[in-house]
């Protein structure tokens, strides 16, 4: 499904955010990404997702290069894929249901169905009721939850989120934990980086850790 | 491709013109500021264009002859000119004829009686056929050569100056519109830049979730056609509305010239190709804009 190639990433100026990564997440899988700060958790995620290309080596996803996709391919690599970037990026001049309605609405979806994908997803993440709200007057937990909401209402395959329980207290971030786990027990396939990856490990979860770019055996 | 999204980006491009009603007018008064000079310019060329033509009718070339030449020279001339297949009508005026018509004109009789000799020279009065004006030229040169005489006198001179003042005005207008036209791309640019630079957020966030670049360049191009388009539609008016204020001006100044002007505004063709320019050129900017804008940086 996911697969790195000898993967090495340096930076402009900076010193290797990855070196030689090469690593496989197959399909259905819940995999956990663990590693210190800077250890190159988010540059492995957007090199997944293209939004920055490998200085070494190949990544695949759903059987495409990623580094050799052209501009006007990547939307549609990206519509394949769930994303929660570690900082939310919600539209704060928007309601929560235009949020989670802006992936629908990039890709040309129906938009009597779509309405309706919108409210399912919501209701998925518990947000049902905030509906008209709009994302500042939302707790972090929150604003997490819509914007997870927002990843999964094109119906990813893949889900891939950075950070997604980083400063929420302990018993919102086993919320959102519990919120992955019933994604994956649906099938799709799951990434996601964290430093907090014992609240992953009761679930079966595989792990693996970067450390200064390089994957820990 | 459905017309859906083209739908949506239009409606969104309406949307953010009306959420700033008075930036946007505003921005649509520069517009039509910079397009109603060179319009008005054309329109005001056009009337006298029209002008020009409506007077092209017969030239007359007046023939002046040398002092020295006698009757039977003349007389000898005339009948050569009358040979001339290129010359319709001639008609003789002896020197003293011309005399006793220019003290017959009101206010000139008491020089005429000062001056005790007559120094008015003969003259033909010539009418040329045909309308071309190459050939009027052509038989001002072979009179010119003439040995019999002094100076040879196109009437039709001054319409031809009129011709020329047309063709230099088109020219000027075509200049205005070129420089003025530059203006208001480089005003749609700067507008559409300000645009991307607050809506950078959303911009991200949309590429982020799979939106092609068409889909976010989109409402910025009908943004720009439409701004241009309405300072097309206010630029009309404006024109519209300065000819009708210098019409009675124009028409008092026709009046002592003995010429009968009706200033016309632009006609309908002329107003439907203002907007088609004024919104190419909103579009085009908008386009150099995103084009040059949404290239640093906008996703992460
Ligand atoms: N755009 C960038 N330009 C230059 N260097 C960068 C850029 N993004 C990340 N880096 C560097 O690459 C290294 C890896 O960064 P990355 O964001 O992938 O780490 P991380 O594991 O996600 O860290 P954190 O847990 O703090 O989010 C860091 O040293 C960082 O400074
Ligand atoms: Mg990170």
């Amino acid at each position: 499904m996911i697969r790195f190639e000898h993967v090495s990433k340096r930076y402009d100026g900076g010193h290797e955010a990855l070196a030689n990564v090469s690593l496989e997440i197959r399909h259905g899988e819940l995999l956990v990404l663990a590693g210190h700060s800077g250890a190159g958790k988010s540059t492995l995620i957007k090199l997944i997702a293209g939004l920055e290309k490998p200085t070494a080596g190949k990544v695949w996803v759903s059987g495409q290069d990623v580094g050799s996709l052209r501009q006007n391919q990547l939307p549609y690599l990206r519509r394949s894929l769930g994303l929660v970037m570690q900082e939310h990026r919600l539209l704060t001049d928007r309601t929560v249901y235009d949020n989670v309605m802006l992936p629908l609405l990039v890709t040309g979806y129906p938009p009597r169905d779509a309405a309706k994908r919108v409210r399912v997803a919501l209701e998925k993440v518990g947000m049902g009721t905030f509906e008209k709200a709009m994302p500042l007057t939302l707790s972090g937990g929150e604003q997490h939850r819509v914007a997870i909401a927002r990843a999964i209402v094109n119906r990813p395959s893949v889900l891939i989120a950075d950070e997604p329980t980083a400063h929420l207290d302990p018993a919102y971030a086993r919320e959102i934990a519990a919120l992955f786990r019933s994604f994956h027990a649906a099938g799709v396939t799951i990434l996601l980086a964290t430093h907090d990856d014992t609240l992953f490990s009761p679930y079966g979860a595989r792990r693996i850790e970067l450390a200064k770019g390089r994957l820990l055996a | 491709m459905s017309f859906l999204p083209h739908g949506m980006a239009f409606r969104q491009a309406l949307h953010r013109l009306a959420g700033k009603p008075l930036s946007t007018l505003l921005s649509a008064l520069v517009v039509a500021i910079a397009l109603t000079l060179p319009a008005l310019s054309y329109v005001l060329i056009d009337n006298l264009a029209s002008l020009a033509n409506g007077v092209t009718g017969k030239p007359e070339i007046s023939v002046f002859l040398k002092k020295e030449v006698t009757a039977e020279k003349a007389q000898a001339m005339e009948n050569r000119l009358r040979a001339d297949k290129r010359i319709v009508a001639i008609r003789f005026i002896g020197r003293d004829t011309a005399l006793k018509q220019l003290a017959a004109r009101g206010g000139f009789a008491d020089v005429t009686g000062a001056l005790s000799e007559n120094p008015l020279p003969d003259a033909f009065i010539l009418e040329p056929g045909g309308e071309d004006p190459k050939v009027f030229e052509a038989i001002r040169t072979s009179l010119t050569a003439m040995p019999e005489v002094l100076h040879v006198q196109l009437d039709s001179a001054w319409v031809e100056r009129l011709h020329a003042a047309v063709e230099l005005g088109r020219w000027v207008a075509l200049l205005l519109a070129a420089l003025l036209g530059t203006a208001l791309i480089i005003v749609t640019f700067n507008t559409i830049r300000l645009q991307i630079l607050t809506q950078r957020h959303e911009i991200t966030v949309s590429l982020l979730l799979g939106a092609t670049r068409a889909f976010v360049r989109r409402p910025f191009l009908y943004f720009g056609l439409l701004q241009g388009l309405l300072g097309g539609v206010l630029a009309w008016g404006m024109v519209q509305g300065l000819v009708l204020l210098i019409a009675p001006r124009v028409q008092a100044l026709a009046r002592a010239y003995n010429i009968v002007v009706d200033l016309a505004g632009p006609s309908v063709w002329q107003g439907l190709a203002l907007l088609v320019f004024a919104a190419v050129l909103g579009w085009l900017g908008a386009g150099l804009s995103v084009r040059r804008h949404l290239h640093d940086g906008a996703v992460d």
